[in-house]
């Protein structure tokens, strides 16, 4: 093992947990952590040492996603952009309280760029520094991404959250 | 004295403990005096909790072992391929298959050496702070039986209290052809030793006490016959070694 392997294995654990909660899909989690993982070892000549090994990661891992779902949203077979935003959420929220009780359908709801900052910041712990650089924005719209997501969340789970024992009820 | 107003910015940057001690002081005192924002602030808490609660468990799941992708070390295995590459172009242009072998040999991590396995599951699993194992050490009884199950051979853990070490847990991880398990041991300083064992594909050849350096992570192993172990740190040296020669002592050579 080589220090590069090392450095790189050690951040496989955090990936996979970002993956699996930004895609929502356990198949789709590991493909994008094995995409990332490729061009991490194969770009690891870029990765400036000293700076952080985990957000250069993210970031390889971010840009992947970001051309994926991009992808996924040119594809003509597929809807259209305003039905897909509605669908994750924006609609449905307004019109009627969707009763979520579980925290991944509630992300799955937020619009794609609200839940990379939730969970870069609320799970993995990056600065918000970190993540402005890890998703090439800047600082103040990481600020607005986080306020507006975390929002939108608590009301989608705040009806759950009067109930003393909603975990009891979860199966 | 005048003081920058509170926002909303600021309470999630308060929560995210993205704030300085000064700012931090004023946000607190706002907070004892409204209500609302506090229980703002509580729930912004509880969302960060259920994140970590719904996926946290994903840090437990053994990593699979098209994940794991080990360098080849001697820059002689360079020029050799090199070399092949160039035999084979004068040969004949088959460009196409010299690049499938090249891919292949460069990672197949089932093939890593003992010892390199070793570093990597401690590289992998020791650096989470949080869950580092999949079963803890309240479980003991259930963690032995468990893995003796599963690897068909009696699994003792060995006792490092003398070293200061003490157990976290364990888990079950696909070897080559058959299960390995992996063990976790803390001190108070939080320093971190994995202790690997294999029964069944350690390939049965014996081999005596020795150390491996893989790169900022120092293994001792040895193989006796079907059993292998391997006790793997970011450690001096010598510290590495007085705990290596406990394990030794306890599990038998």
């Amino acid at each position: 093992m080589q220090e590069k392997d090392r450095l790189i294995i050690e951040q496989i654990p955090r990936l996979r947990r970002y993956a699996r909660a930004l895609t929502g899909n356990a198949n789709a989690a590991e493909d994008l952590v094995q995409d990332c993982l490729e061009r991490s070892w194969n770009k690891f000549h870029l990765w400036q040492r000293g700076s952080n090994m985990r957000a250069w990661m993210f970031t390889i891992m971010h840009n992947i996603h970001v051309n994926q779902v991009r992808k996924a949203i040119s594809r003509p077979t597929v809807v259209s952009l305003a039905e897909w935003t509605d669908d994750r959420g924006v609609k449905p929220v307004q019109e009627k309280r969707v009763e979520v009780r579980n925290v991944g359908a509630a992300l799955e709801l937020l619009p794609e760029e609200q839940r990379a900052v939730v969970l870069l910041i609320g799970l993995e712990e990056l600065s918000y520094l970190e993540v402005a650089k890890v998703l090439d924005i800047p600082i103040g719209t990481v600020m607005s991404r986080l306020s507006r997501g975390r929002e939108r969340l608590r009301q989608m789970l705040s009806d759950v959250g009067v109930e003393p024992k909603e975990t009891v009820t979860e199966t | 004295m005048t003081q920058t107003p509170i926002t909303d910015i600021d309470l999630h940057a308060y929560v995210d403990g993205q704030v300085d001690a000064t700012r931090r002081a004023e946000i607190e005192a706002y907070l004892a005096a409204n209500q609302a924002a506090a229980a703002t602030v509580r729930e912004y808490r509880r969302l960060n909790r259920r994140l970590h609660e719904e996926f946290d468990d994903v840090l437990n799941e053994p990593v699979p072992h098209a994940m794991i992708r080990v360098s080849r070390r001697q820059p002689f295995d360079v020029i050799r391929r090199i070399a092949a590459v160039l035999v084979l172009v004068v040969v004949g242009g088959a460009g196409g298959w010299v690049l499938n072998d090249l891919s292949a040999a460069q990672g197949d991590p089932v093939g890593a050496a003992f010892p390199e396995r070793a570093g990597i599951v401690h590289a992998i699993y020791s650096a989470e702070r949080r869950h580092a194992v999949e079963v803890a050490s309240d479980e003991r009884p259930h963690l032995v039986a468990w893995l003796t199950n599963r690897l068909g051979t009696d699994v003792k853990l060995p006792d490092l209290t003398e070293a200061g070490f003490q157990l976290v847990g364990g888990r079950l991880l696909p070897g080559e052809s058959k299960p390995a398990a992996h063990f976790l041991y803390e001190d108070v300083e939080g320093r971190r030793v994995t202790l690997y064992m294999r029964h069944g594909d350690t390939g049965g050849r014996d081999t005596r006490f020795s150390f491996a350096d893989e790169n900022g992570v120092g293994v001792y192993y040895w193989i006796n016959g079907q059993t292998g172990y391997a006790l793997a740190a970011s450690l001096e040296r010598e510290d590495l070694l007085k705990v290596a020669k406990i394990v030794y002592h306890q599990l038998g050579g």
